[in-house]
């Protein structure tokens, strides 16, 4: 929207509601260094929450448990996303493609408790025990139709005689993926696997129901520590955490600004040597 | 070609099937069941030595008890009904809130934008779960929020806010005021800024001029904010355990308890049977409001 003034209110309103956003957890992250265990009292600067935080095995432990269910669940669920995206996009018409197409988006609007439970009850169902594989196999589902609604969207402006143009001139379908399709739709690609990776690292409810004695992931341990209450080793933790997302998000987007420059330098060259 | 197809429809098609529609089927069955002394602690089990005979004999035990239950014990009615009304109050507050960012957003000069945008989007990726323990230091008897309005002398004594329903609004509000922000902002931003100068120019005030020009043109991405907002208060778990008190009643705290604590499983799959059939209104409603949007946009 242009025109119009960016007045003294518009102003107001963009700092008080930034300031709304990032003030709770800027404080969090000023009083991980307090000395204190009284978390609302400054007892001077101090790093010993960090240092008691990484001798907590019980932490690390599920730490590790929560990366390694991140890692598998994001790139299964990235690679059947971008199926299903494929599916929904190009396949046409097929028994059951409504049905489909509703179990892609019903995950994305399901109360996490109905799916955890779902889950659950499915899991001791068929037998199976509750452990890593149980988390990793219900953090695929939900997290599949995200990465299917991210490729997708990229799928739907890709110029399908591209691909066409690959198949006459010789190559097969599984190389005219490979060589045409997958790089133009690799950075949708690429964010639906950080976006699974995100989901599946915060998610505390569907893991609370499917994960088993030996398979504690860090939401649930932060849970059931912080539900008694504040504490200064959860707030030194959750700095580590809200540091890796902010370097992570300011490079992608530092990355992804950088390529859109070079591009529209490429298209401007291009037009200038016709 | 044709096998390939198959196969790639097979795959995500069975995946689906498999790990999202059958479990939904389980939950609807063993809310037919009754709590037993077991494990799996219901009854009755398929048992399919039985033959024909057990089958039939295993449906006809199946009932429609746990949800008579549910509307005799008051508890889930009123459960329900807060659900509704604590997402709904949450849902305007955050409208409220959220509609002067977004429009501060669109408003602000180009070259500002992408750093905007990309304040209004870190926290979706910063975890859910200390973002709402981020409150509880704050709204607690002797936390931040009190130690300040005590200082500036607005109050005397300090305010009971962690563990009521008023936490719970700040902490709904908080996490999900980005996903009011960005489609309310994604409106606004494809406005042509030269209708509200048309309108002022014609005699409106700057407010009218807003009421008339500016906000109804914005209102698919207030609608579309309001039901990402509402949709998922509805079902929230972690935000009424966290901050809300033992008063505040919400159904998925409900649910969660019913089957941590309480372990009756059969109650718990028929409270969500019912939350499930609470959301299909809202949730149509919505896909439908896309749809338009779509159509609209072509």
């Amino acid at each position: 929207m242009n025109g119009g003034r960016f007045s003294w209110f518009n102003a107001t309103s963009l700092t008080l509601g930034f300031a709304f956003l990032y003030l709770p957890m800027l404080i969090l992250v000023i009083y991980s260094f307090n000395e204190s265990r009284l978390v609302t009292v400054w007892a001077g600067f101090s790093t010993k929450w960090y240092g008691e935080l990484l001798q907590n095995d019980a932490f690390l432990d599920a730490a590790w448990v929560t990366l390694k269910v991140g890692f598998w669940s994001s790139t299964l669920a990235t690679v059947l996303g971008t199926m299903a995206a494929y599916v929904v996009v190009r396949s046409g018409r097929f028994t059951g493609r409504s049905l489909f197409s509703g179990m892609i988006y019903a995950p994305l609007v399901m109360p996490e408790v109905i799916t955890g439970l779902a889950l659950l009850l499915f899991f001791i169902a068929i037998g199976l025990d509750r452990g890593v594989l149980t988390i990793v196999l219900a953090h695929t589902t939900f997290a599949m139709c995200y990465v299917s609604v991210v490729v997708s969207s990229r799928l739907v402006t890709f110029d399908q005689s591209l691909e066409e143009a690959a198949l006459d001139l010789g190559s097969t379908p599984f190389d005219a993926f490979r060589s045409v399709t997958l790089p133009i739709i690799a950075p949708a690609v690429i964010s639906g696997w950080l976006l699974a990776f995100t989901l599946s690292l915060d998610d505390l409810v569907i893991a609370s129901f499917t994960s088993g004695p030996s398979s504690t992931t860090l939401p649930i341990k932060i849970f059931s520590s912080v539900r008694l209450g504040v504490s200064p080793e959860i707030n030194a933790l959750s700095t580590i955490m809200i540091g890796i997302v902010t370097v992570g998000v300011i490079t992608a987007s530092i990355v992804s600004r950088r390529r859109l420059v070079r591009q529209r330098d490429d298209e401007q060259r291009a037009l200038h040597q016709e | 070609m044709d096998l390939r197809r198959t196969l790639l429809i097979f795959v995500p098609f069975a995946w689906l099937l498999l790990l999202f529609l059958i479990p939904f089927g389980i939950v609807l069955k063993i809310s037919l069941s009754d709590i037993a002394l077991s494990i799996p602690p219901y009854t009755p089990q398929l048992d399919l030595s039985g033959g024909w005979s057990g089958i039939v004999e295993y449906f006809q035990s199946l009932d429609l008890e746990n949800y008579v239950f549910l509307t005799q014990d008051n508890l889930y009615f009123l459960a329900y009904m807060s659900s509704v009304q604590i997402a709904f109050i949450s849902m305007v507050i955050t409208l409220i809130v959220g509609y002067p960012i977004a429009y501060g957003m669109a408003k602000a000069p180009d070259h500002w934008r992408p750093t905007l945008m990309m304040l209004a989007i870190l926290p979706f990726w910063t975890s859910f779960l200390i973002r709402v323990y981020a409150w509880m230091g704050i709204l607690s008897q002797e936390g931040f929020l009190n130690q300040f309005l005590l200082w500036i002398g607005i109050i005397d004594t300090p305010l009971t806010i962690l563990n009521t329903n008023w936490a719970v609004y700040i902490g709904i509000v908080y996490t999900y005021l980005p996903f009011m922000i960005l489609p309310i902002y994604a409106a606004l931003e494809k406005m042509d800024g030269s209708l509200m100068e048309a309108a002022e120019d014609l005699g409106c005030s700057q407010t009218s001029a807003f009421w008339l020009v500016t906000f109804p043109l914005s209102r698919p991405g207030v609608i579309a904010g309001c039901f990402l907002v509402f949709i998922p208060a509805l079902g929230e778990v972690v935000i009424p355990s966290l901050l809300g008190g033992s008063q505040t009643l919400m159904i998925g705290k409900v649910l969660w308890e019913e089957f941590f604590s309480n372990r009756d499983w059969p109650v718990a799959s028929a409270v969500a049977v019912i939350l499930l059939l609470i959301l299909v209104i809202p949730i149509v409603l919505f896909q439908r409001n896309e749809q338009k949007q779509r159509e609209a946009g072509r």
